[in-house]
């Protein structure tokens, strides 16, 4: 039986971070109840392959012509936190295109959008709980949190994992983006270590000879094997 | 350090421009099927800032047993099948009054630790943007006559606990609650 032990301080966002202002009126004031972990957070959804189609992992191929912008692939492994790959669970991807806009109705962020690119994807881990994304690097794009306020290329990441307690929800970042140190959502993040595993890294391994750059970012989710040890606690 | 420690990664915000991207499926507000068994109900959700203002960009995720307390997960190991016209989870964006409306049906009841069971509830994943983390806690329905023993909402402090019930609201005709993220009526979320 998998236990899911709770996060080391530091290592997840600081909920209330005003330097993010959106957090001032919408972070909890109170601390969370802690409570057991029961079938209820032990279960969860479920996704099998029927729900996804043959291009879902292709955001190249959304569209009848190429996307504009640099082609790149993001792969890497879903784990556990004993390094033993989780198959057959589903990742989200949403993203904007290589202008920094995204397709939305509420981004007004004059940069132009590309006829050719949603920039929405999805996949199932194969039995090994590996993943990949064909897509387009990301532009960086400005926000109104602050004066001049910009954020970095990112890749939005949606996971469920086996049970209600691995959901994750996350951001991929791109290695030596000079915006790094100045994101408040990034920064948000107590620990510089725990930063650092949301920054992908270039692979070459992954890229494709004449079409395409590659990054590796793999997921690590909650949960590890239980060991007697801990079971006498 | 160990290049051998795996941990965790940490959450990020879902931002403001997620639509396109996760809350596509309109059929994700419909947990039941018609055929499905049980009480079948219409259940609001409202999420609402610090300053009680509607949130119009938020994802409000539900996870639920069916109408006889069966998980679809094969983690629940008890010797009979989820009703196949039930799907458990179901996943919807706010709309401009900061609600959602899942139709569903009341679950039953699921066993607690000690062999305690635990009274009719549905899991929710609250995501916003301006929340760097998701926000976990539970629906339990008003006129259930077990709350006083269910063995999680007696971890909650007592005066807090009409955060976490859902009431029949005449306005709406339907299962209705607000989430406070915030505020003197803030809803109790949990540390899982």
């Amino acid at each position: 039986m998998k236990i899911y032990p709770r996060p080391e301080p530091g290592d997840q966002p600081t909920l209330f971070h005003p330097a993010y202002q959106s957090t001032i009126r919408r972070a909890p004031a109170l601390a969370p109840v802690r409570i057991p972990h029961t079938l209820s957070e032990l279960t969860g959804p479920v996704f099998g392959d029927h729900a996804l189609g043959e291009t879902d992992n292709d955001l190249t191929r959304h569209h009848s012509g190429d996307p504009l912008g640099e082609r790149i692939v993001v792969a890497g492994r879903v784990l556990d936190e004993d390094g033993r790959p989780i198959p057959h669970t589903l990742v989200e991807v949403w993203q904007a295109n290589a202008a920094g806009r995204y397709r939305h109705s509420r981004d007004n962020h004059p940069a132009p959008l590309d006829p050719n690119f949603t920039g929405a994807g999805r996949a199932l881990t194969d039995e090994n709980g590996n993943y990949r994304f064909p897509t387009i690097k990301p532009g960086a794009y400005p926000w109104r949190n602050h004066h001049n306020a910009w954020r970095p290329a990112h890749i939005h990441f949606s996971l469920f994992g086996p049970c209600f307690l691995t959901r994750l929800v996350t951001q991929m970042y791109f290695p030596d983006d000079p915006l790094i140190p100045h994101d408040p959502i990034l920064q948000s993040i107590p620990n510089e270590s725990a930063r650092r595993r949301l920054v992908s890294h270039f692979d070459l391994s992954l890229t494709e000879p004449e079409w395409a750059l590659g990054y590796r970012f793999d997921i690590v989710l909650r949960g590890r094997d239980a060991t007697p040890f801990e079971d006498q606690r | 350090m160990n290049p051998q420690r795996f941990v965790a990664l940490p959450s990020q915000t879902v931002g403001p421009f997620f639509h396109f991207g996760i809350t596509t499926d309109p059929d994700l507000g419909d947990l039941a099927t018609p055929s499905a068994q049980g009480e079948h109900i219409e259940l609001r959700v409202r999420l609402l800032d610090g300053d009680g203002a509607p949130i119009p960009d938020g994802i409000v995720e539900l996870w639920q047993a069916d109408s006889t307390g069966k998980y679809a997960h094969p983690n629940d190991t008890r010797d009979r099948e989820p009703d196949p016209a039930f799907r458990g989870f179901g996943r919807l964006a706010t709309g401009d009054d900061g609600a959602c409306t899942f139709s569903t049906v009341r679950p039953g009841r699921v066993p607690g630790e000690h062999g305690a069971w635990q009274s009719s509830h549905i899991n929710v994943c609250v995501f916003a943007r301006g929340l760097l983390g998701h926000l976990c806690t539970r629906i339990y329905f008003d006129d259930d006559p077990t709350l006083a023993e269910d063995p999680v909402l007696s971890l909650v402090p007592a005066g807090r606990r009409a955060t976490l019930l859902a009431h029949r609201d005449e306005g709406y005709g339907c299962w209705s609650i607000d989430l406070h993220l915030q505020g003197e009526s803030e809803t109790v979320f949990f540390d899982l």
